[in-house]
């Protein structure tokens, strides 16, 4: 066996124990970790493909920012176990379950359903970000955009969310 | 080949770097302490050898021979992760760090400049989960604080870092270091480097910026519940994180192993090194220097500076940047 396979079987190993870890930890700051442990284990394996663009935009952003706003809001309304909470229903997981097993028949369809692999040229220079931006930036530069307005959405409703109605905060002063 | 090529030598020199980053540690302790008391018009540490000189020695055997304490009420798992976790950033960040002409710490990787970011975005963990973990009102208060104060100071330093990479235009730090810049490209990064380091300071959680700790209201904050050998990781973590952070300020704003006008440019595969010390070593003078001048601020403005004043002025730095780099490279 290659170094490469053995050191994919021992990192793809960890990828997917940390990732049944995140959905049966009864804590959930012990999730939020196997998840951090788990996008580490991502970003190595990008690395071995050569991605090390990939690879450190998936540190910066889902460990660097993703699981500390998670940890965040853990420790604002506090940690125990979900079962404890007023307004739980016992349905919950069950429907996560259903919503799982759906998202994985979509994905294994698409996956079933794509041609086979045709190798992009700028993918094996993937590590270069200078190829990587031409690629993003002229072949699909509406999905960009598209993405830009999404996000600009979501800035607009935590704002909405976050403002006080402006005539409790005269009444005060 | 493979083995030694991907293993064993990254290995080594991992190890030598560790062991002069610790050493670093714990003479840069008897520095800031001699430093301090100098400020104070104080003598300092002058027991232990010659001007204090064994002081650090016995400030870790100390810390190594006290009795490992694990309070009954804390999650124990995280508990003992999360020291370790704030100390390894501090450290693996050396990784890209160029030490000499040709010669990076461990490796020239094409992302340096994102492997900088990506690290100082989960630096914040180790204390963060230090807080939780002892389960303890003080230390969440610490810990949701520094989170708090990391993700918005990130905001302003990223800016930053992106305006460095544009006027650099490559990712490397091996590369950035020896093309050189400009003479208006010294001065436009010069001008930014205050704000910078005000950044910085607030990511390393130093004073004046050290709100997650402050004892006073906090009782030590995220570390309270810490003792012994652990807590000595926390120390070491924010010491390393000092050198760390100055050796990243020296390569991006001051040349990092190389002399000004190219002096001496033959010997610097020998000489890197030092020189790259030197200025590390003067960039620490500037953050005690801080310590010793400066008061905290309150919390709420602290976060109003990052929101309101430096946020803003490093997007309007990076704009400029950005035309500057278009209509004058």
């Amino acid at each position: 066996m290659s170094f490469e396979m053995i050191f994919f079987i021992l990192v793809g190993a960890l990828s997917v124990g940390t990732a049944v870890g995140v959905v049966t930890s009864r804590i959930a700051v012990h999730s939020a970790l196997f998840l951090l442990v788990h996008f580490a284990t991502l970003a190595i394996l990008y690395v071995t493909l050569n991605a090390q663009f990939l690879a450190a935009a998936q540190i910066i952003v889902y460990a660097g920012g993703i699981v500390i706003l998670i940890l965040f809001v853990i420790m604002l309304i506090g940690s125990a176990p979900l079962e404890t909470r007023a307004g739980y229903r016992s349905w919950v997981p069950y429907a996560g379950l259903a919503l799982g097993v759906v998202m994985l028949a979509g994905m294994a369809l698409t996956v079933l359903q794509m041609p086979p692999a045709t190798i992009n040229p700028a993918a094996n220079e993937g590590g270069v970000p200078i190829v990587l931006g031409v690629e993003i930036y002229s072949q699909n530069i509406l999905l960009v955009e598209l993405a830009a307005v999404l996000l600009l959405v979501a800035l607009l409703g935590a704002l909405l969310l976050a403002r006080r109605p402006k005539t409790e905060e005269t009444s005060i002063s | 080949m493979d083995w030694l090529n991907l293993i064993i030598i990254p290995t080594i020199r991992s190890l030598v770097l560790i062991v002069v980053l610790l050493t670093g540690f714990a003479y840069l302790t008897w520095y800031e302490r001699k430093l301090l008391a100098r400020f104070h018009v104080r003598i300092g540490p002058n027991r232990a050898g010659p001007r204090g000189l064994l002081q650090p020695i016995a400030d870790a055997v100390k810390a190594v021979f006290k009795e490992e304490i694990i309070p009954g009420h804390v999650d124990k798992m995280v508990y003992l992760i999360a020291p370790a976790l704030a100390l390894v950033p501090a450290l693996i960040i050396w990784a890209v760090i160029p030490l000499g002409k040709g010669f990076p710490a461990v490796a020239d990787v094409p992302i340096g400049f994102l492997w900088i970011l990506a690290v100082a975005g989960i630096e914040s963990y180790g204390v963060i989960l230090a807080g939780w973990s002892s389960n303890n009102n003080y230390s969440l208060l610490g810990a949701l604080r520094s989170s708090a104060q990391m993700i918005s100071y990130e905001l302003p330093l990223g800016f930053f870092l992106l305006s460095i990479l544009l006027l650099a235009g490559d990712f490397s730090l091996v590369n950035l270091v020896e093309s050189g810049r400009q003479w208006w490209e010294w001065l436009w990064l010069w001008l930014m480097f205050p704000l910078f380091f005000i950044c910085i300071l607030a990511e390393t959680n130093r004073s004046p910026f050290d709100l997650p700790e402050t004892e006073n209201e906090l009782v030590a904050g995220f570390q309270t519940e810490y003792g012994g050998i652990k807590f000595a990781l926390f120390f070491m973590a924010e010491y390393i994180n000092m050198i760390t952070t100055s050796a990243i300020m020296a390569t991006l704003f001051f040349g990092g192993y190389a002399l000004p006008f190219g002096i001496g440019s033959d010997f610097l595969p020998i000489l890197g090194p030092f020189i790259l010390a030197g200025k590390i070593i003067v960039l620490l003078f500037l953050f005690i220097w801080v310590r010793a001048s400066l008061g905290r601020p309150r919390y709420d403005q602290l976060m109003g500076f990052a929101w309101r004043t430096l946020l803003p002025i490093s997007l309007v730095y990076m704009i400029i940047t950005a035309l500057l780099t278009v209509f004058f490279k």
